[in-house]
């Protein structure tokens, strides 16, 4: 009887063990380093809460991360773009069913220095500047200074949306200065009053000048509306069935809580 | 009898231990090698070599990509040549004045600090370039950008002389002190002695170091990913921006495709830096065996 009793008490014991496992895993976050900052708070966040359950968050741009869901080597691929029918291809052949969960929007913006005199430019007006066709600032209401390009790399998620939206897929001139970060960007743009460059709402300070677009300031409201021309959405890539404890960080993203680390951070919730 | 044999199997472990070490830091280096090949090779299917070496523009993202990195070599080049007319005299003259003229207490904080600059990660080099070097030269030459060849240079300059200072110092401090004794000896002063005895006999040395100095400022990434500027134009002045081949391998890596025309495309211009270091290396040896200092007779 007693014995009985005790091998109940461990069973249970044993029961309780592989229950709470479940939100015991350890989750690699890995892509985009526009999605960072979001993924590192709502990891240290969702991890304050579920103290059992370890997250590590790394960059290294979305390409990497969307590279990395393919072949299983982390949790949740995070993204500034969708994924490419060439890496949709190499999912399928891996046998990897990717899911897309859309957790915020980011809203790109050209940022001059404080200095510049320029109040505003068309989509046009851009476009021609990054193509360079107008190399002047006193083309676009500026002082008689030549435009220096600042442009993200060909291959990130940031340079994408641009060309997308303003250069619509025409070449960004090769005289323009590629960055490897936003973060170089907003500071070569704050260092130097002949630069144009872009950046993720997020980026800008009160170092730049975020220039309106077609008249139309760049805000969370315009990215929203879908009136601020220069918006995408971010994504988290997961692979499969999802895990317990991948299904929980996803579902606290989108929270209300996970929401607002979204505007924290400078981003675009997807709902007030 | 018995020592005698314990000592033979000491010996013998010892020996084949080494030899299985420096096996192993061999392959290790022959599988990095294949895997280049491997991963850039595949570019080739669909670009030919001519393109690829003497194409002008590098557009890797577009429909359909052009994958010329004719002006991603000519800024490695520029920037190599410029950084090495900064770098050799001083690295050499530093070198000379450090290993025959400085007193013994000079000597002793000199040459730690030249080897502290050694100690400088090139980040810190890049960070220093990209936002103190960068706007100053913008202000005070009043040029559209300060992230351009010169600026690359200077940088790769600082990155380079020690290297070449400390090795030419150790090449002018073995010359053997019968020459530089036989010379005096002669009636020639401090100077004829430097210039005609002790430079000319350290010359395989010092031209050792030159090319180490060089293929520092070649293969160096992080630098000229932060101070370059990144625009993928064949400089034609020392104000433009340019972007050398490392910089383009480490900036976009991370976001091309994984095995794509671009990924292949990147690791091709892996390959490429890697023979141009490759030449380095030979010449730099070729001249170290060339020059060889034998005996005291060379001269």
């Amino acid at each position: 009887m007693n014995f009985k009793k005790m091998l109940g008490t461990c069973w249970c014991a044993a029961s309780l063990t592989i229950a709470s496992g479940a939100l015991a895993g350890n989750l690699v976050i890995k892509g985009s380093t526009t999605v960072l900052p979001i993924a590192q708070k709502a990891a240290e966040d969702f991890m304050k809460k579920n103290p059992s359950t370890s997250i590590s968050v790394s960059g290294g741009g979305s390409g990497e991360g969307v590279k990395a869901i393919i072949d299983g080597t982390c949790d949740i691929a995070t993204s500034s773009r969708d994924m490419k029918p060439e890496e949709l291809t190499l999912a399928k052949e891996k046998g990897a069913e990717i899911v897309k969960h859309s957790v915020a929007m980011d809203c790109v913006a050209p940022v001059v220095h404080p200095d510049n005199k320029v109040t505003g430019l068309t989509l046009e007006q851009l476009k021609d500047i990054y193509m360079g066709k107008i190399r002047n600032w006193k083309e676009v209401g500026g002082d008689d200074k030549p435009i220096v390009v600042v442009s993200r790399d060909t291959s990130s998620g940031t340079f994408e949306i641009w060309h997308e939206k303003v250069l619509k897929k025409e070449k960004v001139t090769p005289e323009a200065q590629m960055s490897a970060s936003s973060g170089a960007v907003a500071q070569i743009v704050s260092k130097n009053r002949f630069a144009i460059g872009y950046v993720g709402i997020g980026y800008i300070n009160k170092d730049l000048k975020a220039v309106p677009v077609n008249g139309v300031r760049a805000t969370p409201e315009t990215a929203l509306d879908g009136s601020f021309p220069v918006s995408r959405a971010l994504y988290f890539f997961t692979r499969g069935e999802l895990k317990d404890d991948i299904k929980a960080f996803v579902e606290f993203v989108l929270s209300d809580d996970g929401q607002k680390i979204v505007l924290e951070e400078g981003f675009v919730p997807l709902k007030k | 009898m018995h020592a005698a044999r314990k000592r033979r199997i000491t010996e013998w472990i010892i020996r084949n231990t080494f030899l299985v070490l420096s096996m192993i830091s061999i392959l290790i280096l022959g599988l990095i090698a294949l895997f280049l090949f491997q991963e850039g090779l595949p570019l080739f299917r669909s670009v030919s070599l001519r393109e690829f070496l003497l194409g002008r523009f590098w557009y890797p993202t577009y429909a359909p990509p052009e994958f010329g990195i004719f002006p991603l070599i000519m800024a490695s080049v520029t920037v190599t040549l410029i950084s090495s007319l900064i770098a050799v005299p001083l690295g050499i003259f530093s070198a000379i004045y450090v290993a025959e003229l400085a007193s013994v207490r000079i000597k002793e904080i000199v040459k730690p600090v030249i080897e502290l600059l050694a100690a400088i990660p090139s980040v810190v080099i890049g960070f220093f370039g990209m936002t103190v070097m960068a706007p100053l030269m913008q202000e005070i030459l009043d040029i559209p950008t300060g992230l351009n060849v010169l600026n690359a240079s200077l940088m790769l300059a600082l990155m380079a002389i020690p290297t070449i200072s400390s090795i030419s110092e150790d090449a002018l401090h073995s010359v053997r002190r019968e020459l530089r004794e036989a010379s005096y000896a002669l009636g020639a002063n401090r100077w004829e002695t430097i210039s005609r005895v002790v430079f000319p006999s350290a010359l395989s040395g010092i031209s050792t170091a030159v090319i180490l100095g060089m293929s520092r400022a070649i293969g160096e990434t992080m630098v000229v990913l932060m101070v370059c500027g990144g625009a993928a134009i064949v400089p034609d002045s020392l104000f433009d921006s340019c972007r050398p081949l490392p910089a383009s391998i480490a900036a976009e890596m991370a976001e091309a495709p994984f095995r794509g025309m671009h990924y292949h495309a990147l690791f091709a211009t892996g390959i490429v830096l890697f023979f141009i270091t490759l030449g380095f290396n030979i010449v730099a040896d070729h001249l170290a065996n060339k020059y060889k200092q034998v005996g005291t007779a060379t001269l």
